[in-house]
């Protein structure tokens, strides 16, 4: 979606703000609120790419509005509920009052060494893949309303195949719900004057790593 | 945006965090008490990313690639692979790379779309790395980024920006600093920070060694 999250070239945010010495967290919610949503992706609630969705879809003013974990929280909020793990009343409440829905899994301690480890999103390939390391690429002009990992500002592109990186879960389908649908992943390097106009720094280039479904032959 | 995580200031941001704090421990109750999660098992979670993973071990990833030439080609040819080979770490999730800089070559590692890093590496991202001016400017003006952190690069060096738009994560293996010939992996890993293997610093030069 062409979300607020979308940031890549946007202006007027600012300078950045290196923090001295800063802490894992700024305060106990914050690592609370972190192994809470660890937790929940683990026990199968919801997956990577629902996820980032859950943030995504957070109204722009109350994405801007909240630190990154306060988002956290909302969007942890939003999916218990959406997926009938808790009711509103629950939350209000702070505490259960109805029966838990069935998962296939808890998360113990004894679990947690494992949970910490990324998953892995390579899968067998459907197909051979359609790019080969050196082609030219046109990235396509899309504007889905619901999930997609091609940035607005690489859209309608031409770069360059830099490497291949295996097939991997296709996040526009996985956030949805609608299946893993795996697909071959490449590295696309951009020229920074294809992406930002003829005054760009010759110097810059910018790559992605773009699902095929992405890519046209340039 | 640019203080949104000063806690320390309780007039800042204090509606906030007290309103967080009652919300998650709520949700934290709820959910325990329907037997989803095991506060326990939270704590430890907590536990692991405020002690054991965290920028020391990409140190001492870096240190041994400067130190053995076969373990950084291995590295460049399959970072997932290498790291894991080195039982320093546990827990490296698959799809790691690593990207070299060189005289002519500068890596920067971004997530514009929200927050990829590559956290078995460098424990926990910063709160600069995940908000709004980063994310926006480091894929069009990275020199400009690179000045707020006070590192000036010769305006000839490539700049190459890697947005983590997928599940495969960067981290940027920096050139060993000069009048390090003999140092020891340990000696060489107290030179590379955090921001350096982001590509948004320098490793410490040689007299800055601890």
């Amino acid at each position: 979606m062409d979300g607020i999250h979308d940031m890549g070239g946007m202006h007027g945010f600012g300078k950045v703000e290196p923090e001295l010495n800063e802490p894992v967290f700024h305060a106990a919610w914050e690592g609370r609120c972190l192994a809470l949503n660890r937790a929940m992706g683990v026990i199968g609630a919801w997956t990577i790419d629902e996820g980032r969705s859950g943030i995504e879809e957070l109204p722009p003013q109350v994405y801007l509005a909240h630190s990154y974990y306060g988002k956290w929280a909302l969007r942890l909020e939003k999916m218990i509920i959406s997926r009938g793990l808790a009711g509103a009343d629950e939350i209000a409440a702070g505490h259960a009052l109805h029966p838990a829905k069935s998962m296939k899994r808890k998360l113990g301690v004894a679990d947690v060494p494992g949970t910490l480890t990324r998953g892995s999103f390579g899968r067998q390939p459907p197909a051979p893949a359609r790019f080969k390391v050196g082609e030219r690429v046109r990235t396509k002009v899309i504007h889905p309303a619901t999930h997609t990992r091609l940035p607005r500002y690489t859209r309608g592109r031409v770069g360059t195949i830099e490497a291949l990186r295996g097939c991997h879960v296709f996040p526009d389908t996985s956030a949805i719900g609608a299946g893993e649908n795996p697909q071959w992943l490449y590295t696309v390097v951009f020229e920074g004057r294809e992406l930002w106009g003829e005054n760009t720094d010759p110097t810059l280039t910018v790559s992605i790593d773009a699902f095929e479904p992405y890519l046209d032959a340039a | 945006m640019a203080h949104d995580h000063d806690h320390d200031d309780p007039h800042e941001h204090g509606s906030e965090l007290s309103e967080m704090q009652l919300r998650v421990r709520a949700l934290e109750t709820v959910l325990a008490e329907k037997g989803y999660i095991d506060p326990a098992a939270l704590d430890l979670i907590v536990e692991e990313f405020e002690t054991r993973i965290g920028p020391h071990n990409g140190a001492r990833v870096v240190a041994k690639a400067w130190a053995d030439p076969a373990f950084k080609h291995a590295l460049i040819e399959d970072a997932t692979k290498a790291v894991r080979s080195l039982g320093l770490i546990n827990r490296v999730g698959d799809h790691l790379i690593a990207v070299e800089n060189t005289p002519k070559l500068h890596n920067v590692i971004v997530c514009t779309l929200c927050s990829c890093y590559p956290w078995e590496v460098l424990g926990l991202p910063p709160v600069w790395y995940k908000a709004a001016p980063y994310r926006s400017r480091a894929v069009n003006d990275p020199r400009g980024v690179l000045a707020d952190f006070g590192l000036k690069l010769p305006a000839d060096t490539q700049i190459r920006v890697w947005d983590s738009t997928a599940e495969t994560r960067f981290i940027v293996l920096p050139m060993r600093p000069q009048g390090t010939e003999g140092w020891s992996e340990e000696k060489l890993a107290t030179l590379v920070t955090r921001d350096c293997m982001i590509g948004t610093g320098l490793p410490r030069n040689s007299a800055e060694a601890a």
